[in-house]
């Protein structure tokens, strides 16, 4: 096994009396695409708020590519990409602009940015789009711009929170592409998803019921552990026990 | 400074993209400085008269036609009894009612001395008010006429009067737009400094863009620079392009030095947008944000000197405006466009409207959480 690049132990977010995420414990190592699996409301998303530096914890550990989640949150920001549930690029921007623009961001040179976005645009099929406001674009083809974006930076883990939401299977397909794109160049991959398919695609998953993980392992082995002919039933098995929905 | 480059440039792209904002920004002060200062005028003329006259001599004829040749006053009824003109001040056809008592011509030849009575509608208070002072100095006038006539053997008076000659210093017309135009461009620079900032952030947070800005590496200051800087320029413009107006449309030229009052300028609309961006940190929604800036800018307009003097507020409130940057720079903008003060003058206001910036651009970024 190779190093871990998230470290969680006993991580908890309260808010109030509500316990969201309750002392969830996991690794994942670097290079592998984890899934981080769940029904609506069980803490996924508080979860990777956490683990991404935009949320502090209530209490116990974490480290993201190292990094303390108390302590150095500017310090993982710079090591990691994320896309949030929400589109949430400019849409009053052109396709190149938000490009540019994050690029800048994030420190890249004039020169990175040129090339990456002659790249970027190549690699999504956007040249005719390029210089076209984000607003006009379909849902599918923001959603993998989405991702372009978060990993522009060349970041060593990059979040996913429900990316290929409400996206044709083509398109999810091509989404998917990019992920193992981006896993073999090294990235760490954490994704959280409702498409079972796209939880066979993990390399480990994870799932979580009322805030805490019930299951982790590799899909192969959690078909087995539970006797299932597919992640579907895996998934059932186990969030039927759910107590809260959204 | 690379990545301020980078926000400035989106921002810059953004509201050249927003012809809501553009239009604010170029509309909203021609409009208000054409508009505003024409209406929001002191002057008080076509007041509602309604005489009644019991005498018919040929003085009380000379004083109703001097009272409406004045040009302040309309004549609406000519009656036989109070009750009558009274009706009249009732369904708020008159605002005045002067009655001429009997033997008035009589009694001020005889006599030397006749009274005259004169009712106010006082439902709208400055009308009312200026309109029985303006009525009796038009009586006063007559009765300086009446004086003439009939006491001209007298080469000079036997009692001593008081004559006040006053001259109106800076604005010797006392027209009102000189005095208004400096004042509405001071609450205009002002509503582009707030609101622009404030909903700006606020937009971001509602549509989820600031997660995506507050997920990269970018520094808290460097991201509220990149905020202030734009809507700095645009109140810039806004004052610019008021003072062309106030020149082309009043001919009003600052008197003073442009370079001060673009000075002044200059760290006023720095704390006005530190205060903006101060509210967008406290809310969540556009909406919020409106209500808020709402409340504020209210206080700041009403409480800031422009349409109520400061000197004639009760004590509480003079403390209250002394926490009104609007208050300082409206003050300021009269002293330098309109008395041509130096810098030597408005240096304690300039000194707490720096204060201002720093205290509001300061707590808004320590307010500005990335990490919630």
């Amino acid at each position: 096994m190779s190093e871990a690049v998230i470290k969680t132990d006993k991580l908890t977010k309260r808010f109030g009396d509500f316990i969201a995420t309750n002392e969830i414990t996991f690794e994942v190592n670097k290079g592998e695409i984890f899934g981080f699996l769940g029904a609506n409301g069980a803490g996924k998303t508080t979860a990777m708020r956490m683990l991404c530096g935009l949320s502090l914890p209530s209490s116990g550990e974490a480290t993201i590519a190292g990094f303390d989640v108390y302590k150095q949150t500017e310090q993982i920001k710079k090591n990691i990409g994320y896309m949030s549930q929400k589109f949430s690029l400019y849409e009053d921007l052109t396709v190149l602009e938000n490009i540019n623009f994050f690029g800048g961001i994030y420190g890249l040179t004039d020169k990175e940015i040129k090339t990456k976005s002659i790249e970027l645009i190549e690699q999504l099929g956007l040249q005719q789009q390029a210089k076209k406001l984000v607003a006009s674009l379909p849902l599918g083809w923001k959603q993998k711009l989405s991702f372009s974006v978060a990993v522009i930076h060349e970041p060593k883990i990059v979040f996913l929170d429900e990316p290929t939401g409400g996206v044709d299977p083509v398109t999810r397909r091509q989404f998917w592409d990019l992920i193992y794109d981006a896993a073999d160049r090294g990235v760490t991959i954490f994704v959280t998803t409702h498409y079972m398919d796209e939880a066979e695609y993990c390399n480990r998953i994870s799932i979580m019921v009322d805030g805490s993980i019930q299951a982790l392992d590799t899909p192969a082995n959690l078909k087995k552990a539970f006797k299932a002919k597919d992640m579907d039933e895996v998934f059932y098995e186990l969030a039927r026990g759910a107590k809260r929905s959204e | 400074m690379r990545t301020i480059k980078f926000l400035l440039q989106k921002e810059f792209r953004q509201i050249f993209r927003n012809r809501s904002i553009l239009g604010m920004v170029i509309f909203m002060p021609i409009v208000q400085l054409i508009v505003l200062p024409l209406a929001a005028n002191y002057e008080v003329k076509n007041i509602s008269v309604a005489v009644i006259d019991n005498d018919h001599s040929s003085f009380s004829r000379k004083l109703i036609a001097k009272v409406t040749s004045s040009g302040y006053f309309r004549l609406t009824g000519y009656n036989f009894s109070f009750n009558q003109a009274y009706q009249l001040i009732e369904r708020d056809k008159a605002d005045l009612i002067l009655e001429i008592p009997q033997n008035f011509e009589r009694n001020l030849i005889r006599e030397n001395e006749q009274k005259l009575f004169v009712a106010v509608n006082a439902i709208n208070g400055t009308k009312a008010n200026l309109g029985s002072v303006y009525l009796m100095n038009v009586i006063q006038d007559f009765n300086g006429e009446v004086r003439l006539q009939f006491i001209q053997s007298h080469r000079f008076n036997q009692q001593p009067i008081i004559d006040v000659a006053a001259s109106n210093w800076y604005n010797p017309m006392l027209d009102y737009h000189i005095f208004m135009v400096p004042g509405i461009l001071a609450t205009l620079v002002t509503m582009i400094g707030c609101f622009l900032t404030a909903l700006n952030i606020v937009k971001e947070k509602e549509v989820g863009t600031i997660e995506q800005i507050n997920v990269t590496p970018i520094k808290k200051h460097h991201f509220i620079l990149g905020k202030l800087i734009p809507f700095w320029i645009l109140g810039n413009v806004v004052f610019t392009l008021g003072l062309i107006i106030a020149w082309l449309v009043y001919g009003i030229v600052p008197v003073g030095n442009l370079l001060l009052l673009y000075g002044f300028i200059t760290v006023y609309l720095l704390a006005v947008s530190g205060f903006g961006l101060l509210i967008s940190t406290f809310c969540e929604s556009q909406q919020q944000a409106m209500f808020v800036m709402f409340f504020f800018i209210m206080i700041f307009i009403l409480m800031g000197g422009l349409f109520t003097s400061v000197d004639s507020m009760p004590d509480w409130a003079k403390i209250v405006t002394r926490f009104n940057p609007v208050s300082y720079l409206i003050e300021v903008m009269r002293m330098i466009i309109l008395k041509g003060s130096g810098l030597k003058n408005v240096l304690p206001q300039l000194g707490i409207i720096s204060l201002f910036a720093i205290i509001f651009n300061g707590w808004a970024i320590f307010n500005y959480k990335k990490t919630g």
